[in-house]
């Protein structure tokens, strides 16, 4: 049942073409250097055995370093496999601005995180309201607009979303 | 409405379609297809839907209560709640904070509630700096224009139309071409905006009274980027956007997109609940850190009522406040895909559901401008992903206006003289097309000479100058020996069944106009085995509903009712050729009737080809119906296709052998008496031509359609003989 989930947020993620890989924890420094651009911002993962501390990326961001950031890493509280996509809680360390403000936007996920669709993200989402954390963004693919009379990515949000799922132990 | 008037409207139509019509239909029909698709995809569509519709009918129903949760959890969040009576209330509100604020400038993101309260305008008089960053509304506020569509504010401009419109404001060095280049461009001004700006103005699209949360459905990521990048955050949006908790928001969100655009989900669903924990960002010394996790937050959630909470007491208008604002109406309707919202559209709102809004905000006027662009075609009903019966709402709009128009200064002629039920000061045009029964009886009696007269110079003259009655457009030409009466002179039914008994509605059209078709159905059933009865029975009240006619309508529904009403007790079942009759016995009744008579009528009820259909599956043998070797271009009906009975024609000329294509437009354009009338002639032409296009390759077939409007329009289009599906099928050819 899990790793149908798995399968089908990937397979989820492959529609909108937004890259996607599985790592072990080990793994994961190494798979984040593969998807960031430098200059990046990252706020703290919270996810246990992995951290950003010795990655490239600057926490606590200058607003010139946040302006100037190419990508910025997030972790995302849950992955939605109906549709690929990715709930990004706000919280006081930034995740809200630097998955937004970055033109390329990696979040990280942990497997186990991964549920079937918006109404089991919802029911999640209940639980946190009742603890007090009642802001969050359901994220799904690259920022676009037609305004401009064609189809266009990268608005004011990213252009560039990649997702690095960490495998549970 | 004067012939003055009539032309200034054609005029102003024909304007549109020449300039914004192409950009229109290609966005409104690729919306529309989109969400076909992604409905279809979606298997508990109809679940959700009906899900949808009980939380809204809830909670505007508790909507006083839900109001006070909501202003406790909001202030318990730390935001503060206003509840605005009118524009000029929240405006003045809005002013005093941005003020506060110490706000030079106010970026804003989409919010149709905003637009309607033209809170820009009320800011910049305070010498206020107002950015619209949706690039949509930006293009829009560059131009000076108002919105054309609730979701694609700018949609009726091409990518050349908004190079042409920047290069002159913007003057580039490089002249802006394509849309990366327009969008890059436009992004990185707005940026510039949205770091510097002192107040992020939001609207909502729905707001959860127990946890004081905003929820914003946008794709660009700019309704984030307002709503934390400044400290202080503003959020406006309508008193009935509000449901009562987290736990109702899931059938929201799986429809709001498919219903607006096609897309499962939009790229962004932010769940708000000011003032958040995100820290504030401080753009301006470029050294010191972004996120200041001790700076002040601040949030207003503006609640605008200006009228609502009076549609909400008003029975007909009421359920106009269950609207998501997804545009699905808009995109579903055949004359808004043709002339778009600036034609289809009032002060503020457009396409179909506009009727409801404009004339609940801004006053039943501004519903007058375009309330009659609908045709009352019902394809918006299926479409509306809250059920809300648009097509009624603007019928009962319609009433309401010919009841409040001036005296007209004809009412001598008129008054006594016709046999409806509404005032003397009704619009001439409408009331020649609500009584098209009693015209078409005598039309009958006297026919031919009833027809030479109507066909006269003189007459069409005065009858365009007096009810704008087109003369471009083919009168019907009336029958003197009527369906009923034919069927009496034969002697009756020629089959005796004791299984099956079917009345034959002797619809207007088909009892005086399309005798033909109506012959050919007794053919048909009588073929089959079936004992076929034609008494005389008054029109369905089709005519006069469309006009907004209700006391008529309502007038007739009893007469049909009553008359019918013993055949069915008897085991009758009633067979109706006309979509449009068979909709109001199925539909519309619903409305005019009490329960036990609609329900009596409604399940007894039958599309013809329908019956043919539910006789074959039940043994009648097909052999008996011809199935000559002939090819096919078919037509459906638009009530036909929200009732869902189009499959069944198809399905009956699958099986016997007829080599078939069927057209995927929305609506012909004729409408009844929509394309009779000189205003709107061009208009139904234009509608029809993507009709005639679907058929245009077909010259070697014949054309088949099942409503008499789309057999007039089609007629008019191709120059060709088209038939009714009953014609097809006769086994003597007729």
């Amino acid at each position: 049942m899990a790793t149908n989930v798995v399968a089908a947020f990937e397979s989820s993620l492959g529609t909108l073409d937004v890259p996607c890989m599985s790592t072990t924890p080990d793994g994961f420094i190494e798979a984040l250097t593969e998807y960031i651009e430098l200059p990046a911002v990252g706020v703290p993962l919270g996810i246990e055995g992995i951290s950003l501390e010795e990655t490239d990326a600057t926490l606590s961001p200058s607003s010139q370093q946040l302006v100037d950031a190419k990508t910025g890493i997030t972790p995302a509280a849950l992955g939605v496999a109906a549709h690929g996509s990715l709930l990004l809680q706000s919280s006081p360390t930034g995740t809200e601005p630097v998955s937004l403000y970055p033109p390329r936007h990696v979040a990280v996920v942990r497997e186990g995180d991964i549920v079937p669709d918006v109404r089991d993200a919802l029911e999640w989402l209940d639980g946190e309201f009742t603890d007090g954390r009642r802001s969050a963004v359901f994220a799904t693919g690259v920022s676009a607009t037609g305004d401009m009379g064609a189809l266009v990515e990268g608005v004011h949000g990213p252009a560039d979303v990649r997702v690095i799922i960490v495998e549970d132990r | 409405m004067s012939s003055d008037t009539r032309r200034r409207k054609a005029a102003k139509i024909r304007h549109l379609l020449e300039t914004e019509g192409e950009s229109v239909h290609e966005n409104t029909t690729h919306f529309n297809e989109e969400r076909y698709d992604a409905v279809e995809e979606f298997d508990d569509y109809e679940a959700v839907r009906a899900e949808a519709r009980a939380i809204k009918e809830d909670a505007i129903e508790r909507l006083p209560e839900l109001v006070e949760t909501l202003r406790d959890s909001v202030e318990e969040n730390g935001g503060t709640l206003y509840i605005a009576d009118d524009a000029a209330d929240a405006n003045a509100y809005i002013g005093d904070v941005v003020d506060e604020a110490g706000g030079d400038t106010v970026v804003k993101s989409k919010s149709m509630t905003t637009e309607e309260i033209e809170v820009n305008e009320a800011l910049e008089a305070n010498d206020v700096d107002v950015w619209e960053t949706d690039l949509g509304e930006f293009v829009l506020q560059v131009a000076d224009e108002a919105p054309s569509h609730l979701v694609g504010p700018s949609l009726h401009r091409t990518t050349d139309d908004v190079a042409d419109l920047f290069n002159r404001y913007f003057d580039p060095d490089e002249p802006f071409e394509t849309a990366e280049q327009l969008t890059e461009f436009a992004r990185d001004y707005l940026g510039d905006r949205i770091r510097a700006a002192d107040v992020g103005m939001t609207g909502a699209n729905f707001v959860l009274a127990d946890s004081g949360t905003i929820t914003l459905v946008t794709n660009e990521g700019n309704a984030r980027k307002c709503a934390v990048t400044p400290d202080t955050h503003i959020a406006v949006t309508g008193v009935e956007k509000i449901l009562p908790s987290l736990s109702d928001l899931g059938p929201f969100i799986e429809l709001i997109a498919r219903s607006a655009t096609g897309q499962d989900i939009s790229q962004y669903v932010s769940l708000f609940s000011p003032p958040t924990n995100s820290p504030t960002l401080d753009f301006e010394d470029p050294e010191a850190p972004a996120f200041e996790t001790d700076g002040d937050r601040s949030f207003h959630l503006v609640l605008i009522d200006n009228g609502r909470l009076a549609m909400r007491e008003d029975e007909q208008l009421r359920e106009t406040l269950y609207c998501i604002r997804c545009g699905a109406c808009a995109n579903s309707c055949a004359n808004f895909q043709h002339v778009g919202g600036h034609a289809f559209g009032g002060e503020t709102y457009t396409g179909g559901i506009a009727t409801g809004w404009e004339t609940g905000v801004n006053g039943i006027e501004s519903a007058d401008e375009f309330n009659d662009l609908c045709t009352g075609c019902s394809r918006c009903v299926t479409a509306c992903p809250v059920k809300i019966d648009i097509p009624w709402i603007n019928t009962v709009v319609r009433d309401r206006l010919n009841h409040d128009h001036d005296s007209s200064e004809f009412d001598f002629l008129v008054e006594g003289l016709t046999p409806d039920e509404e005032p003397a000061r009704l619009d001439l045009q409408k009331r020649a097309f609500g009584n098209f029964e009693t015209m078409a009886k005598v039309g009958s009696k006297t026919a031919p000479v009833s027809n030479w007269i109507l066909d006269s110079s003189p007459i069409r003259d005065g009858m365009d100058r007096l009810m704008g009655i087109d003369q471009r457009r083919e009168l019907p030409s009336f029958r003197r020996e009527s369906l009923v009466d034919w069927f009496a002179a034969r002697g009756g039914n020629k089959v005796r069944s004791t299984d099956r008994t079917a009345v034959l509605y002797p619809d207007v059209y088909t009892n005086y106009v399309l005798v033909e078709r109506g012959k050919a159905a007794v053919n048909v059933l009588e073929s089959l085995g079936v004992e076929v009865i034609i008494p005389d029975v008054p029109g369905s009240g089709r005519a006069p509903l469309s006009q907004g006619m209700i006391d008529t309508a309502e007038s007739k529904a009893k007469q049909v009712t009553d008359r019918l009403r013993r055949y069915i007790d008897a085991g009758a079942d009633i067979v109706v050729i006309e979509p449009s009759d068979l909709a109001m016995f199925r539909r519309d009744y619903e409305k005019l009737l009490p329960a036990r008579a609609f329900d009596m009528l409604s399940e007894n009820s039958y599309e013809v080809l329908e019956y043919v259909f539910g006789l074959l599956e039940n043994g009648a043998e097909a052999d008996a119906l011809s199935n000559a070797d002939s090819r096919l271009a078919y037509h459906s009906h638009c009530q036909q296709r929200t009732l869902g009975l189009d499959a069944y024609t198809e399905a009956v000329f699958e099986r016997l052998g007829y080599d078939v294509i069927t057209s995927d437009v929305e609506c012909c354009g004729m409408a009844g008496s929509f394309g009779y009338k000189s205003e709107y002639y061009e208009l139904s032409m234009d509608v029809g031509s993507t009709l005639g296009d679907q058929f245009s390759d077909a010259t070697d077939r014949t054309i088949v359609a099942s409503g008499t409007s789309c057999s007039e329009q089609l007629t008019d289009l191709l120059s060709s003989d088209v038939k009714h599906p009953v014609e097809i099928l006769a086994p003597d050819g007729r």
